[in-house]
């Protein structure tokens, strides 16, 4: 077109997963090629072969054969299957992080990207994260559903509206990627994409420092609980009004309608936008829905906070507790 | 002018007799013997008329896409115009066009005289699923008119529900209404095929297009509800600002596409299921012989209808669903593409050692198997949990099903009016034309279609009005095929018309084909069958079929051929 | 289309049949025979309710997904239901089935006079449904329980109520319109019944209508427990 070489056809592998599912993909291809090639070659050689000439008889009427019938059921399930075992294989490995992840959070909202580091800094549409580094996002929309995709990591996933997803991924190359929204929401779609920069851990370090972070993710957390008054019912004083928040993060807590439940992010989350659903056991439902009040930033702050105020199995468990989310 | 003598000439030992005096076309003229007929014919007729117009409108839109895409700018449009170009496109033609299309139009017209019967079981419930159809399809162009419907034609909530700012409802209301034509269609069909059969038509006997429509009635009539159900409430869900689907609401959106998916899954089987019928009438005719495996061909279109129902997660992968779901449908998606080989393996076994000739209809049939193959090879990738999350709506989505839509489906739908015109209208049409178009509708259509597997792959998400420019090559060939592809499609419709008049007398079985349908005149008479034909035979019987001359086109025995199956 | 009729020359199958008058008597002229026509009728409507299964099995299924989520809101929605009113409703609608059955049996024995009784009672039945259910409507109306933009509640869990129902008024909605177009349609089949087109020799028409009617009891009697009994005793909302 503009005279210089013709782009690549492959997309950038740039990701630990990325290898694997580019070989699984070419053993998939490899298989169809072959069928697809082998077909239309059997087709042709059987057009040509078989071809009416002047004269010809009518041809002789064959009803089948079982035997033949077995061959070519049993033979496209065994691939078949074996694209299974790999793929599902490869999937639940690319869905579980690993221990001690660099957790991230982002919020998708018509039609931009709206990111969080732990460490405090914000950006928007772009996505800043050391190479090397398992990095975890816990995703969440403000509106309609989204997702989230990196094709240099071949990794995606849909954001949705009232709940937190979660994906990893690990870079294994520097440079920028393309950041895609590919679940459509409306008008500007296409434009809500924007880059992943990957830099070298020191590099990484330098961006956080720089630019004045502002407070933590947890320290923003600590305040907005201060600003909306949640520590008036969640005092860690007996008698509160509320059940203590400490502690609480991963615990299995027990319900007043019977059966308990994992605090999981997601669970802190719906307990503070929709405390009715899941009342904790031994208190009544005074708490007010913050529904409205807060936006998802400000849950993941809260959420951030609650968290960072302990959690029963220490240090550790946060991997472990992503690691059973695996399976959700 | 002579136009009686002109085609005479130029067709070497051609059917020497005239159109029958009275067929179900002359029977009655008028709007009216038209629009309250309950001749199954010609509400064929009427099918076919309705949906040429809906695809030519899906055409249109198709061919705004592939301008837009043509720069990575979006330059051509604003956003707010592309994203309803490319939802009208995908709603009408997939639920104005491709649904009904072989069903409702060769399905209504030859699946009772390939059972010799006079008429489907409920004559006016067929009339009605026509106007039914075209309610729908008025809710859906007012729709276009009240400014479009912008949510893609998944209508995927809280988006659809709560957030778009177009016609959702109107359009929803028609695919809605839409429904019912097809639950009619297939309840008639599955109803005649149990209940009107000819006197020693058993069900081993029955034509396998017989056998793929009435697999594809299944999924129609316990498919189409759930979608109808699900559109509904999205339509109550805007009307009344109440939160099924809407997490804003309390609702959960994810339920909304399990609901959609129910449906829309087998519905990809309403699809190709008559097409795959088609193949295996085609084939056997051009290549004279007897179907391979006639039982396994029967017994897969049963087995994909069935499992068809058990896949539909698989559009969910990276829904948020769970992991060990997502397994479960993966491997069930690995099951369903098995029947699908075994078909493309035994229409290949046909082949072999056959008498095979090259006419229009047998082109498209080799289309078909070389397309269908790609297309659904392809899905293998994306039943495949872990490429599946790269692919994920990627333009590999989209080349994946137009492969299987255009190029399986509608390439079947092609070999079908290719196949049954000279029995519909009496007439043949030109085959130097209809070798041509079918030529250049698989070169246009691999051009428009392959570069876009590359594209996905590379990561391009799909339903995007602009792109990063590295893009453009790829995004430049596939348009450049479109156009080769909408020519392709527009001579048939010159040509077929053009015969309608001219075309020379195509005499009741120009093709030498077994089966009840062409035991009759051409065009049929109004009631089929003077009397109730009697069947004696295996279907596809080649041996017998009349001496084995080379076809040219509208070349046809002296007399009319013996039966395949001599009526009483 | 061509306008030449030359001669036929070949011996084909002609397109002159007698011309049957299909619309009066009972054997419509594309089948052979009265057995062949009802059995096909038969299979027609069981399928056609086999439809009708999927359809309220979608609207089931989307109403169970969320009861799971918001068990405790359902129930408290649920005790705005008036259960007396929704019983009264069931036995109506019981009754009416008896009725329809009886008409069915009416019919077989040519009971021409019975028929058309039985009919407008199975109509009447029908009728005060709707009209009690219609009473129903009214009191969620001055509630503000009808869903969209009036609506009220107050209390934590309003969104999860609100969704009730909507539920409450698309399910209940849909299975009072199946009885609309039920009645509408018995209507004609008594103007038919009266003019004595139904005898033991012909009554499929009847014998369908009673399936279809029976189907929509039956859905009522999946729908009253599912939405009324769920909240009894969670507290009183009226
Ligand atoms: C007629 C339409 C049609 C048909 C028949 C199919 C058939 C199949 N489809 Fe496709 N599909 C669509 C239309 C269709 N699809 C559409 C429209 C979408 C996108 C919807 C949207 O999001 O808008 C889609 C999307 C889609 C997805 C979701 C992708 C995503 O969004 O992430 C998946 C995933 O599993 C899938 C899989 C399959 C499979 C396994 C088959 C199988 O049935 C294919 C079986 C056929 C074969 C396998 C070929 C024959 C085989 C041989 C000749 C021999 C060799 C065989 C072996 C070695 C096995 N399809
Ligand atoms: C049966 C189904 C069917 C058929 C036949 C087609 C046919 C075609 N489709 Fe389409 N397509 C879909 C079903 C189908 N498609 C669906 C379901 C989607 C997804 C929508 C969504 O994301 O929601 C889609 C999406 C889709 C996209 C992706 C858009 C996006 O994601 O942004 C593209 C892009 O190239 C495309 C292209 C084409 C082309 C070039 C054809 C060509 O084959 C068409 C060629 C025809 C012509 C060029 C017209 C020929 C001219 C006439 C018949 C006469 C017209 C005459 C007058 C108006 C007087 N289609
Ligand atoms: C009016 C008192 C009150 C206020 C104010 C309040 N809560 Fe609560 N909260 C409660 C009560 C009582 C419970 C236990 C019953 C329940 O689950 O609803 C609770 C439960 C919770 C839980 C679940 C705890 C567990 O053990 O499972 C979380 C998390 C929580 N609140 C967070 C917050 C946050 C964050 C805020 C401020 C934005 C807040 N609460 C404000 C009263 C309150
Ligand atoms: Cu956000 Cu697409
Ligand atoms: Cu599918």
């Amino acid at each position: 077109m503009n005279g210089s070489q013709l782009p690549p056809l492959l997309p950038p592998s740039a990701s630990t997963v990325s290898g694997e599912l580019d070989l699984l993909f070419a053993y998939i291809t490899a298989i169809s090629v072959f069928f697809a090639v082998g077909i239309a070659v059997a087709l042709a050689v059987l057009a040509v072969l078989y071809r009416r000439k002047p004269g010809d008889g009518p041809p002789p009427q064959i009803h089948g054969s079982t035997a033949l019938e077995l061959v070519w059921t049993v033979i496209p399930l065994l691939i078949v299957m074996s694209f299974f075992v790999w793929g599902t294989d490869l999937f639940f490995r690319m869905r579980t992080p690993p221990i001690e992840p660099l957790e991230i959070f982002v919020v998708g909202k018509q039609w931009m990207w709206k990111i969080q580091h732990q460490e405090g800094p914000r950006e928007i549409n772009e996505l800043h994260i050391p190479v090397g580094q398992p990095i975890k996002l816990t995703m969440t929309s403000e509106d309609v559903i989204h997702s989230f995709s990196v094709p240099a990591f071949r990794v995606k996933q849909d954001v949705l509206p009232g709940r937190y997803t979660t994906m990893w991924f690990e870079a294994t190359k520097t440079g920028t990627f393309h950041l895609f929204c590919t679940e459509y929401c409306g008008t500007e779609h296409a434009g809500m994409g924007g880059s992943i920069i990957v830099m070298e851990p020191n590099e990484y370090q330098v961006w956080l420092g720089g630019g004045g972070a502002g407070e933590s993710l947890t320290d923003a957390g600590e305040r907005l609980f201060g600003q909306l008054g949640c520590a008036t019912c969640h005092g860690d004083q007996a008698g509160a009004r509320g059940p203590s928040l400490t502690g609480v993060y991963n615990s299995e807590v027990s319900l007043a309608g019977g059966g308990s439940v994992t605090a999981d992010e997601s669970y802190l989350r719906e307990s503070i936008l929709e405390p009715a659903t899941n009342i904790v056991a031994g208190y009544d439902a005074i708490m007010p829905t913050y529904r409205g009040q807060i936006s998802e930033e400000g849950v993941l702050q809260l959420v951030a906070y609650i968290r960072s105020l302990g959690d029963p199995a220490a240090a550790g468990a946060t991997g472990a507790a992503a690691a059973g989310e695996a399976g959700q | 002018m002579s136009e009686q003598a002109a085609p005479r000439r130029r067709n070497r030992g051609r059917y020497e007799g005239d159109v029958p005096r009275e067929h179900y076309l002359n029977v009655a003229y008028g709007l009216k013997s038209w629009l309250l007929t309950v001749d199954h014919k010609r509400i064929a007729i009427l099918y076919l008329l309705s949906i040429t117009g809906f695809f030519a409108i899906g055409g249109l839109f198709a061919a705004i896409i592939r301008m837009e895409l043509m720069t990575p700018t979006g330059d051509l449009m604003s956003s707010e115009v592309y994203n309803r170009v490319f939802t009208l496109h995908g709603v009408v033609m997939v639920f104005f066009f491709l649904i009904p299309s072989i069903p409702a139009v060769f399905g209504n017209f030859f699946l009772p005289m390939m059972i010799g019967a006079k008429d489907l079981a409920f004559p006016r419930i067929n009339l009605a699923s026509w106007y039914i159809y075209t309610i729908g399809g008025i809710f859906t162009l007012a729709a276009i008119i009240a400014g479009g419907v912008d949510t893609g034609w998944t209508f995927y909530t809280p988006y659809s529900s709560t957030y778009s700012n177009s016609a959702v409802a109107l359009t929803a209301i028609g695919v809605f209404i839409n429904g019912f034509s097809s639950i009619f269609t297939g309840l008639n069909f599955i109803v005649s095929i149990h209940k009107m059969r000819a006197p020693g038509l058993t069900w081993m006997r029955l034509p396998l297009f017989v056998w793929a429509h009435y697999a594809a009635s299944i999924i129609m009539i316990l498919g189409t509800p759930v979608v109808a159900i699900a559109i509904f409430l999205i339509a109550v869900e805007r009307l009344l600002g109440v939160g099924i689907f809407d997490p804003a609401l309390g609702g959960d959106p994810i339920l909304y596409q399990h609901l959609f998916w129910f449906y829309s899954h087998p519905a990809v089987y309403i699809m190709i299921l008559p097409s795959m019928g088609v193949m295996s009438e085609v084939i056997a005719c051009f290549s004279r012989k007897r179907i391979f495996g006639y039982a396994f061909i029967a017994a897969s279109s049963l087995a994909i209808a069935v499992v068809g129902f058990l896949v539909w997660g698989h559009h969910m992968f990276v829904s948020g669903q769970s992991a060990y779901v997502s397994m479960v449908f993966s491997v069930l998606s690995m099951l369903v593409a098995v029947p699908s080989a075994v078909k493309v393996f035994n229409w290949l076994a046909t082949l072999w050692r056959g008498s095979i000739s090259f006419e229009t209809p047998m082109l498209y049939a080799f289309g078909f198997l070389g397309l269908f193959t790609v297309g659904g090879l392809t899905g293998l990738y994306l039943g495949t949990l872990a490429t599946d999350v790269h692919l994920h709506d990627s333009y590999f989505i989209v080349a994946h099903f137009h492969y299987i839509m255009v190029g399986g489906a509608v390439m079947g739908y092609l070999a079908a009016v290719h196949f049954w015109w000279p029995k519909m209208t009496g007439r043949m049409y030109s085959e130097f034309w209809g070798r041509l178009s079918a030529g250049l509708l698989f070169i246009g259509f691999n051009l428009t279609f392959f570069p876009q597997f590359l594209l996905g792959y590379m990561g391009m998400p799909r339903r995007y009005h602009f792109y990063p420019d590295e893009w453009q090559v790829l995004n430049v060939l596939s348009t450049a095929g479109a156009s080769i592809l909408g020519i392709a499609y527009l001579i048939p419709i010159i040509y077929l018309v053009y015969s309608l008049r001219y075309g020379p007398i195509a005499g009741p079985n120009p093709w030498h084909a077994t089966g009840l349908e062409w035991t009759t005149a051409s065009p049929p008479p109004q009631h089929n069958f003077e009397t109730t034909p009697t069947v004696t035979e295996e279907p596809y019987d080649y041996s017998k079929a009349i001496e084995n001359v080379a076809i040219t086109p509208g070349a046809g025995p002296e007399s009319p051929p013996s039966p395949a199956a001599p009526r009483s | 289309m061509s306008q030449r009729h030359g001669p036929v020359t070949a011996a084909v199958i002609t397109g002159s049949m007698p011309e049957m008058d299909n619309d009066h008597g009972p054997l419509q002229h594309h089948f052979d025979d009265m057995a062949q026509q009802n059995e096909s009728a038969a299979l027609g409507m069981w399928l056609f309710l086999l439809t009708e299964v999927m359809f309220f099995g979608g609207v089931l299924t989307a109403y169970a997904v969320c009861r799971y989520l918001f068990h405790d809101a359902f129930a408290e929605g649920a005790s705005h239901l008036d259960v007396q009113m929704g019983t009264i409703n069931t036995i109506i609608l019981i009754f009416s089935s008896l009725t329809m059955a009886l008409a069915v049996r009416a019919a077989q024995m040519s009971k021409t006079k019975l028929l058309v009784g039985l009919l407008i009672a199975t109509m009447v039945f029908g009728g005060a449904f709707l009209v009690i259910k219609g009473i129903e409507y009214e009191h969620k109306w001055v509630e503000h329980h009808v869903p969209g933009k009036y609506f009220q509640y107050d209390g934590p869990m309003a969104n999860q109520v609100h969704l009730f129902f909507s539920f409450y008024f698309t399910m209940t909605g849909i299975h009072a319109l199946h009885m609309i177009l039920g009645i509408g349609w018995m209507i004609w089949l008594t103007i038919r019944s009266w003019r004595g087109d139904f005898s033991a020799a012909y009554f499929s028409p009847i014998e369908m209508t009673g399936l279809y009617w029976h189907f929509v009891d039956i859905v009522w009697i999946f729908l009253f427990p599912l939405l009324y009994l769920f909240g009894a005793g969670a507290g009183a909302g009226h």
